[in-house]
This record gives structure tokens, sequence and C-alpha cells, in this order.
């Protein structure tokens, strides 16, 4: 990550990476699409002047991206030609990297109302750790870890998180704590 | 003096007091873990906050915020790399100072920087609150449309060498709030017949995803970091009263802080630039900045710690935020069933006062706690990145999970957490879509109401608030193309002399 600016200047004005012209050209293709879709998905009220339509502000929205969109892409292909840093490829592979971190937040969140808070933040934790190569000492602290936050969140601060199915085969007494504290 | 008496009791509940000492303690701790930050925890800890009472809900977020930059300091300087993102420019003469065995003299010199920063600010609006009391009324729908617009234009054209991306990223947010069914004739704009887009989407997953997730994620994604605590030698709180030795620095880095943090859209960044500036111009030893310079780091550090509490006055009186973090506790306002504008200062004066006076109470509780507690808070800078980045993915969950208990939102925020790890990887900036979403909301809202009484064009500035506004935004447009314009001509003209 390269969040220490080299000179005071790139505090506010950041160093350009070539791979910016990835996210030029995915925002411009966005805003285009959003454009063409506009007249569905909005809705034309007859006899309103233009300040009363509901899809006036979506497309001021849609120009506004499309404009400075559009200025951004030649910026980027100007910038890329004239110099540029880094490695553009290596840039979207490393945004790929994350993707599998994705996969892995979207499986704990499935999991979650069947195996229950506590059991999946657990399991979570603990495989998470191992396959970020912990072993020891930090991989039995991952689960401890994942306790904690559920007793903090749950338990002590009650954020709404409803019991999983597996609670339903617990005794009644412990299946209520469970659904109410875990 | 009523209004007063009655703030103090606001701030003097048992409960009120113990949410600003956690808030405040627990933001330092944030604050100094580098990869964390106070978007991240205010981000996570919005809904936990739903359930309390709104004042210490507000006070407890409120204590995170103010008193993050406090502890980002600390690896800025010991470790050269920031807790927060606006503690960057700390590392340039406080690394220095720590390489010269000087660590405590910074830590000291940091945090007194700090402290005076943020008690100048507070003082200041202290003083402005009448004032404000006074003018915040002359504001209605138009003025208050104008003045979402000059913060939008602001954001955009802050980010120097980034305001096509600025601009478009503000739009996007625009855009993500006019997503789902539109309050006033009920029509369905950009659902795609999807029954989950109907209410349109969260703010809260989106600043979750775009702060929170994200940051998980380039945290799991980077190297490991983390794993060397060092070693702090003497004593922290006897440097301390040093930077008052550096009063004419202080107060310069300080009055830029108030002034950028209350003008929408610059914030932290600029503040310090224009504070650092100055004080290497105005030094004997210009030539000291960056390589270990006392000035420097009270330059940077005074203006940083200044800004929250100023960025609160656009925010409390036209309910107007500048920055993600004060985009984040106008949402937590709103949760509270507190409506921040022009009708706060008439009706609920006490409330701003109290609001102050806590932003005061947390700038000393942070300072006391620092000035104890700086060693075992090292221990903090031992976590591993991946580590850390796994906590947070676990935090994130239950502040997305939470709010509808809805898989979807989990989805939404991690393909917001997706575009948060380019944006941030690339230097982008994430704050415009926020502030897109948020004033987005507002600009609709406001232009909507202020129809009736726009017969021609002239209406929209035919009162002199908002004809002061309407000049600021064409002032601020002028002089950004200006700045353009010399630019292009500096580089033809270097490239014509190579």
């Amino acid at each position: 990550m390269r969040d220490q600016p080299q000179k005071l200047s790139e505090l506010i004005r950041p160093r350009h990476h070539r791979a910016e012209i990835v996210f030029a050209v995915v925002s411009f293709m966005v805003a285009l699409f959003l454009a063409t879709q506009w007249s569905s998905q909005t809705t034309w009220l007859e006899g309103q002047r233009l300040g009363r339509q509901p899809g006036l502000w979506p497309l001021i929205a849609i120009i506004g991206m499309l404009a400075f969109g559009t200025g951004e892409l030649i910026a980027c292909i100007l910038r890329n030609r004239r110099a540029g840093g880094g490695d553009a490829m290596a840039e979207v592979a490393h945004w790929l990297r994350a993707g599998e971190f994705l996969g892995w937040f979207l499986a704990y969140v499935f999991i979650v109302p069947w195996l229950g808070y506590l059991p999946s933040t657990m399991l979570f934790c603990t495989l998470l750790a191992f396959r970020l190569g912990y072993r020891g000492r930090m991989l039995a602290l991952a689960p401890v870890m994942g306790a904690l936050v559920v007793v903090l969140f749950k338990g002590l601060l009650s954020v709404r998180i409803p019991g999983g199915a597996l609670y339903e085969f617990l005794p009644r007494a412990l299946r209520n704590f469970f659904v109410l504290y875990l | 003096m009523d209004v007063f008496v009655a703030a103090l009791d606001i701030i003097t509940r048992w409960d009120v007091i113990l949410a600003l000492l956690i808030g405040s303690v627990g933001g330092v701790m944030i604050g100094a873990i580098p990869g964390v930050g106070p978007a991240v925890a205010i981000a996570i800890l919005l809904p936990a906050t739903f359930g309390m009472d709104p004042v210490v809900g507000l006070t407890l977020l409120l204590g995170i915020y103010g008193s993050s930059l406090y502890g980002g300091a600390i690896p800025a300087i010991l470790v050269n790399t920031p807790g927060t993102a606006v503690n960057a420019l700390t590392t340039y003469d406080g690394y220095p100072m720590t390489q010269a065995g000087q660590a405590p003299r910074a830590l000291g010199l940091a945090f007194g920087a700090s402290f005076v920063g943020g008690m100048f600010s507070v003082a200041c609006l202290v003083l402005m609150a009448p004032v404000l009391a006074k003018v915040a009324p002359m504001f209605g729908s138009r003025e208050i449309f104008l003045a979402a617009l000059l913060g939008c234009v602001m954001v955009v054209v802050a980010h120097r060498g980034q305001a096509l991306a600025a601009g478009a990223l503000l739009f996007f947010g625009i855009f993500i709030h006019t997503i789902g069914m539109e309050a006033n004739r009920y029509t369905m704009r950009f659902t795609f017949d999807q029954p989950w887009l109907t209410q349109g989407i969260d703010l809260i997953v989106v600043v979750l995803g775009l702060f929170a997730v994200s940051q998980a994620f380039v945290l799991l994604t980077g190297p490991e970091g983390g794993g060397k605590v060092p070693k702090l030698e003497g004593s922290v709180a006897r440097s301390f009263l040093e930077v008052f030795r550096h009063k004419r620095v202080a107060a310069a880095g300080s009055a830029s802080g108030t002034v950028m943090g209350i003008i929408p859209g610059v914030g932290e960044f600029v503040s310090q630039f224009l504070s650092y500036t100055y004080a290497r111009s105005s030094s004997k030893t210009p030539e000291k900045f960056g390589k270990g310079a006392p000035e420097g780091l009270v330059a940077s550090e005074s203006a940083n710690n200044s800004v929250p509490p100023a960025a609160m006055v656009p925010l409390l009186a036209l309910g107007i935020p500048g920055e993600e973090l004060t985009a984040m506790m106008l949402t937590v306002f709103y949760v509270h069933n507190v409506i921040p504008g022009p009708a706060l200062f008439q009706n609920n004066m006490e409330f701003v006062i109290a609001i102050y006076l806590s932003l005061a109470l947390l700038n000393i509780l942070a300072l006391i706690f620092l000035l104890g507690a700086t060693r075992p808070l090292l221990g903090v800078l031992a976590i591993p990145n991946r580590f850390l980045g796994m906590v947070i993915l676990t935090l994130s969950f239950v502040g997305i999970y939470s709010l509808r208990n809805s898989a979807i939102d989990c989805m939404v925020a991690g393909a917001f957490g997706v575009l948060g790890v380019m944006l941030k990887r690339l230097n982008l900036p994430t704050v415009p879509i926020i502030l897109g979403i948020v004033l987005g909301g507002i600009m609709e809202e406001k232009f909507r109401t202020s129809l009736p009484r726009i017969r021609s064009l002239w209406n929209w500035i035919d009162r002199p608030v908002a004809q002061i506004i309407f000049a600021l935004i064409c002032l601020v447009v002028l002089l950004h193309l200006w700045a353009l314009w010399r630019e292009w001509k500096g580089r033809r003209h270097g490239s014509g002399q190579h």
C-alpha cells in the first residue's frame, strides 16, 4: 500500500498510477450503461416541469458521471502516455486477490443463519487465520477473538443478529440463552 | 447562561461521561493502530449505538471522532507509519526526531500541539455559537441547496490533480442516492425490477463497505507488518509544555485547521499543507523541515486536530457534512432523531453547547490518557496487519448484518469493499462518493421544496445569503480554472524550454 507520500505536495496531490486507466474505463462504461437505461428506469410524468420530474436527479447524476468520466479517461490516457507509474496488470491482479476474501466474507454471511453467530464467527476466524498462515498461538487466539466479538456485540451491546437454525436442537433453556446472547 | 447550565446538565450525566471516556480512550487506541482509523471504528460501532440513549450514542462516537488523531501520531512518530491517513505529515518531522533519539520529545510536542489545536477550535466554536444562532435561521431551502452545492464544488476542486476522478465519484454518489422508490411521487428509479433495490442503498452499508470492508481487504492482501514494539525511553509529559515555545506556529496551525474545517469538502490535508508551508516559510531554519523540525510537527498536529470540532459547524448549523466522518456523524444524528440544521440552533441550543463541551472534554481526557499511558499503548503496534484485517472483517459483519439482517446488504457492502480497495490502491478519494450520497439527498430535497418560490433563475439568488454562497461558488470555480490554466501554461513553458 502506498499510504506514505514521499513529497509534501503528494499529500494534497497523490501520484498517478497507470492502472487508473482501468478504473477510468470501467467507470465510463458504467455511466454509459446507466445513460442507456435512464428512460426505462425512471418515470416521465406528463404535464410536469423538468424540475418536478422524478428522473431529473438520476439524469443530473448520469450526465455528471459521463462528463467527468470522459475527462478522467482522456486525462488517464495522456498521463499514461507521458509517464505514469506502476505496473497496471500487477495492480489489477492485486484487486482480484481481494475477491478471494470477498468470497470468505460472503461464506461467513451465509453460514451465520444456519450455524448461529457464535459458532460461525469462531469457525470463520479459525479457518481464515489458518488460511493467512497463522499457526500456534495466533491460530489459537483467532477463535477466542471471534468469541469476544460475539459476546461484546450480541451479549453486551445487544445488536440484532438472529439465532442460528442449529440452536433449535439445543435444550430449551440453553436455546433461549443462545438465541438472545450468542 | 441558562443554556450553558442546561448543556452542563446533559454532559454531567454519568452515562454521558462514561460514553465520552470510553469514546476518547477508545478513539486514541483505534487511532494508534495503523490501518483502522476513526472512519472504520465509527462505521462498525454505529449500529451498536442504535439502542442507546441519543446523547450517549452521539458522545461515544464523537469521542472516537475527536480523539483518534491524537493516537494516530504515535505510530507516525515511532515507526514512520501514520495511524490515520491525516497523520501522514506527522511522519515528516516526527520520525526523524525518533531516529535522533528524541521520540518522547516528539510525542510530547505532537500531543501538546493536538491539544492546542483541538481546544482552540472548540473555543472558536463556543464564541461563534451566538453568531451562528443568528445566521442559521437566514438559511432557507434555497440557501441550504446552494451551500450543499458549494460543498460538492469544494470536494471536487480540493482534490488537486484528481478533480475529474473526484467529480465522477461525486456524481456516482449522487446516483446511488437516487436508486429506489422516490419519496415524492413514489415512482421507481433504477431498481431494475429488483425488490431489494426498492428501499434504495443504505448509506451505512456503503460507508461500511468503502471504509471497513475495503480496509480489511487491503490489510488481508497486503504485507504482514506489525509485530515490532518500539522502545520509548524518557518522559512524554515533560515535553508536552514545549509546544508553548512554538506559540506562533501552533496558533497559525489551529487557525488554519479551524477555517478549513468549517469549509465543507476541504478538511485536514489542505489545512495541514497551509499550516506546514507557513511554518516552513516563516522559520529561521527552514532547511530543518522534513528532517526533524519541532515546528513542523507542531504545524501539522495543531492543524489536523482543530479540524474535527470546526467541521461540526456546517453539520450542526446547516446539516451539511464536509467530509466522510461528518457524513457518518450526520447519519448518527438522524438515527438518534436529532435533525441538524438551522432549527437545531433555534430550538435546541443547549444540545449544541453540550456537543461543544463534549469536544473540549474529550480533548482533555485524551491528553490525560496519553500522558499517562503512551508506553503500554505501544502494544497495539504489535498486532500483525493480516490478523487485524481478519478482526475488521469480522466486525464489519456485525455492523452490516445488524442493520436489517440482510445478506444482500452484506453483498452490496462487499462490492463497495472491492471498489474501496481499487480506490485506496490508486490513491483515489472515497470521500466524494459518501458526500455525493448525502449532499445529493439534501440538494434534491431542498431543490424540490424551493421550486414553488422559483419563477425565474434570479429567484435562486434573490436573497443576500444566497447571493454570498453563489458568489463563493463562482469564485471557487474561477480560482480552480485559473490554477489549471497557470499549471498548463507552466507545463507548456517547461516543455518548450526543454
